[in-house]
């Protein structure tokens, strides 16, 4: 009798359990020390392209640089200002980094390769983004600290106006689909990636991806020259890290959704003999790294925008453009009888 | 299936007790912040029942958007928070009465609910099991196909609304600057720049 009840609750919740615990750490892990190297990969690239040699003491070329950087963090004080409401200003860092994290639960690396598979993960992934703003407008509230709140509702702003032109790409992106699936986005880009049919789209969702991961050219939340990092200005130590790792996990976050959405996600570029030998999630973690490439290109190239300008792009350019296109999608797809036929 | 209850009774717990917290709690920030999770907590209980579309638009919706905008507003009024607190008992009755009457309602409206054998036959199609049909697709085909005209009105009910406030907040200001973009890239060489010769230890 006894067995019996112990073999239901292996088979029930232990065994399933055990082994979501090891897909996520299998799927963690790796991002993590991604998220790491990123952060060396964009100092090497900005040094560059400016002509500079960039970390290159600690390790051979620099390799261990993230490990230094985030030890000489852990083991700095944390300083939590006298007005500050703790528990807030605790919580944020870790909202944002956690934020940055969950939302990897349904993105697809490869063929079958993801932790779930839900039937509205586009949609999943859109609202997880789309609270992203909380760490950092609680960051901004809670620091008690002018330049921060500054920082704090530029953000929320900023991130509040590029997502309504997102949705809208989405929007697109789906009238093609017919599912909000993210497996299934991927499998109808067997013919064509969305990038081709959908060019204007994939611009307007990359550049709103750099607006939402309050990248540069719209780092304006941060803007070290003006509000001096804005609502990260009172953090220290391992809570700063964690708003630094949560922003280079969005970073990854937003080109995996791209790819996903626009690169044909795990598909090869052709699907020929040299091309589908690599495996999916070879080629994934490839238009990853090339889109984050892009990310830190437009760091070293392009000036920052200014506050008015950023949302009129984002209002008066992005969102009539966007929606313009919504219809335009629906109307070809519907003359041309292309529609998908969906369930 | 017991994860399934415990799951339910913690957001539904969670949910009751960060209601209580929106109206109890002392600073408004906090009743915000209280707010948005008993959102995101009635999001769990909506994907608890197989609801996940509505469960994700509530997350998008409410949270994403309406609370940050809400939250925006919030952190940047001046309050006293003691006078704040005066007010309270002196609102407490008829908030008590109203949320009693709507107590009430929701119990006779529940309570006596029969759908006439009428409504019943001419009802509408069957609902199909959940590994059938998506919850999206199911929505949508009843929104958009059913009821197109309600979802229009709705529409144009928003559209009203929209128009209404910004009419009601937009004044024309004489005297206001504004960017012009396409005036500033048309602008000829000539207009902006003047090469001058400068005589060494003259000026111009």
């Amino acid at each position: 009798m006894t067995e019996s009840l112990w073999q239901t609750l292996w088979t029930g919740y232990v065994f399933p359990g055990g082994l979501i615990l090891v897909h996520i750490l299998m799927l963690t892990v790796p991002l993590l020390i991604a998220v790491a190297y990123l952060t060396l990969m964009e100092r090497k690239v900005l040094a560059a392209m400016s002509l500079r040699m960039g970390p290159n003491v600690v390790g051979p070329f620099g390799l261990l640089q993230p490990f230094a950087d985030a030890a000489k963090l852990i083991f700095k004080e944390t300083i939590i200002p006298s007005g500050a409401n703790k528990f807030l200003f605790i919580a944020a860092p870790c909202i944002t980094f956690i934020l940055a994290l969950i939302a990897w639960a349904v993105i697809p690396v490869g063929e079958g390769l993801v932790i779930a598979n839900i039937n509205v993960g586009v949609l999943y992934l859109f609202a997880i983004s789309s609270l992203g703003v909380y760490g950092i407008i609680i960051a901004g509230w809670s620091s008690n600290s002018r330049y921060a709140f500054l920082g704090a509702l530029r953000s929320s702003a900023q991130m509040v106006s590029y997502e309504v032109s997102m949705g809208f790409v989405i929007i697109s992106v789906l009238l093609c689909v017919g599912s909000l699936n993210l497996s299934a986005i991927v499998q109808a880009q067997k013919t064509v990636w969305f990038a081709i049919p959908l060019f204007p789209m994939f611009i307007v969702f990359f550049i709103s991806a750099l607006a939402e991961t309050n990248r540069h050219p719209f780092d304006l939340p941060e803007a070290e020259a003006e509000l001096v990092a804005g609502y990260q200005v009172e953090y220290s130590s391992m809570a700063f890290a964690l708003f630094f790792l949560g922003e280079y996990a969005n970073m990854i976050l937003m080109s995996g959704m791209t790819t996903i959405l626009f690169l044909g996600g795990w598909l090869p570029p052709f699907d020929i003999a040299p091309f589908n030998w690599i495996p999916g999630i070879v080629w994934f973690c490839l238009k990853i790294f090339v889109l984050l490439f892009v990310f830190i290109w437009v760091r070293a190239t392009v000036p920052r925008y200014r506050y008015d300008q950023l949302m009129r792009l984002g209002w008066k350019v992005f969102l009539p453009f966007s929606l313009f296109w919504v219809v335009l999608t629906a109307g070809v797809l519907l003359a041309f009888d292309l529609l998908p036929k969906g369930v | 299936m017991i994860i399934q209850a415990l799951a339910f009774y913690l957001f539904a717990a969670i949910t009751v007790a960060s209601g209580f917290m929106v109206i109890a709690s002392r600073n408004p920030v906090h009743s915000v912040l209280f707010l948005i999770l008993a959102f995101f907590n009635a999001a769990g209980l909506f994907v608890l029942m197989g609801a996940e579309f509505l469960g994700m638009i509530l997350v998008i919706v409410y949270v994403g958007a309406v609370a940050v905008l809400f939250l925006f507003v919030v952190m940047m009024l001046d309050i006293n928070f003691v006078e704040l607190r005066q007010g309270f008992l002196q609102y407490l009755p008829i908030g008590g009465l109203i949320g009693f009457i709507l107590l009430v309602e929701l119990a006779l409206v529940l309570g006596g609910w029969v759908i006439t054998p009428a409504a019943r036959s001419a009802g509408t199609d069957p609902i199909p099991a959940l590994d059938q049909v998506t919850n999206t697709h199911a929505l949508g085909a009843v929104i958009y196909t059913k009821y197109i005209y309600l979802f229009q009105g709705a529409g144009l009910i928003l559209l009203v609304a929209m128009i209404g406030a910004i009419v009601l907040t937009l004044r024309s200001r004489p005297g206001v600057k504004r960017q012009s973009i396409s005036e500033q890239v048309n602008r000829p060489r000539g207009d902006a720049v003047a090469v001058r010769k400068v005589e060494p230890r003259k000026g111009i």
